[in-house]
């Protein structure tokens, strides 16, 4: 299982853009990729951080939804102006990274260990 | 349900994709005021979503109900779009007939009624070719936070 650590520290330690954080403190408990929505809606869990190349404002939706800790765009992906605006709107935390879902998925996982 | 029961009722619109949610983003607060365990509500307000996605996909839009009982939560969804022709194929877990613009929005998976079923203790859906669909979800409630 995953050590104690906050979305603002796996923003740090992952080098993360941070488009919108405001709830730095959330805990992060694991992590989750996917881009179908409904797939991740049925599957990803409270606390993950969830890993994602999909930027409209049903990704805050499923985010809030779901209690994700934080949504991570890959690949350079930016948050569109509606997603930007539901993620501030509600409060989840919006970050990004250069990195492919499958990189970042690694990184994430290896800060398990630490 | 019994005299206590609680009635919330929405409309799903049919004409803006992004503001699919509404419904359910309320249904979730309403019930975290109320008290009830975050599990049942993670439950009540994904599934709703799915119905809400499903509205807007198949539908132009539709009705939603949320009854909130001493012992269950009903939801009920009611639309009068083209209707399931054979409900049991759309149970299944990646059948979908939704179109690709959907599709790159993240949606069209299959997974909506199989999600639903997921997370509902009990899914009814009946649907007439034409008429529209209903969809009715029993959520029980098994203890308050």
């Amino acid at each position: 299982m995953m050590g104690k650590m906050t979305v603002r520290e796996l923003g740090d330690k992952l080098n993360l853009t941070a488009f919108c954080l405001p709830n730095p403190d959330a805990e992060v408990t694991g992590g989750y990729v996917g881009d179908l929505l409904s797939w991740v809606m049925g599957r990803a869990g409270e606390g993950q951080a969830w890993i994602t190349i999909m930027s409209n404002r049903n990704v805050a939706a499923v985010a809030q939804l779901t209690e994700v800790a934080c949504v991570i765009l890959a690949e350079g992906v930016q948050p569109d102006s509606d997603l930007l605006t539901a993620a501030e709107a509600h409060g989840i935390n919006l970050l990004g990274s250069a990195r492919d879902s499958f990189t970042l998925a690694v990184e994430l996982g290896k800060r398990n260990k630490e | 349900m019994d005299e206590k029961t609680h009635t919330f009722r929405y409309t799903v619109h049919g004409e803006d994709f992004l503001s699919a949610g509404e419904a359910s983003m309320h249904a979730k607060r309403t019930l975290k005021e109320l008290g009830y365990s975050s599990d049942l509500i993670r439950r009540v307000s994904v599934a709703m979503y799915e119905g809400e996605i499903n509205m807007f996909i198949h539908a132009g839009g539709g009705e939603a109900k949320m009854e909130v009982g001493e012992n269950e939560i009903t939801v009920t969804l009611i639309d009068w779009g083209a209707g399931i022709p054979d409900v049991d194929m759309a149970m299944r877990e990646g059948y979908s007939t939704a179109t690709a613009d959907i599709r790159s929005l993240g949606f069209g998976a299959g997974m909506g009624l199989p999600n639903m079923k997921r997370f509902a203790d009990e899914l009814t859906v009946s649907s007439t070719v034409g008429v529209g669909t209903k969809v009715v979800m029993r959520f029980a409630i098994r203890n308050k936070e």
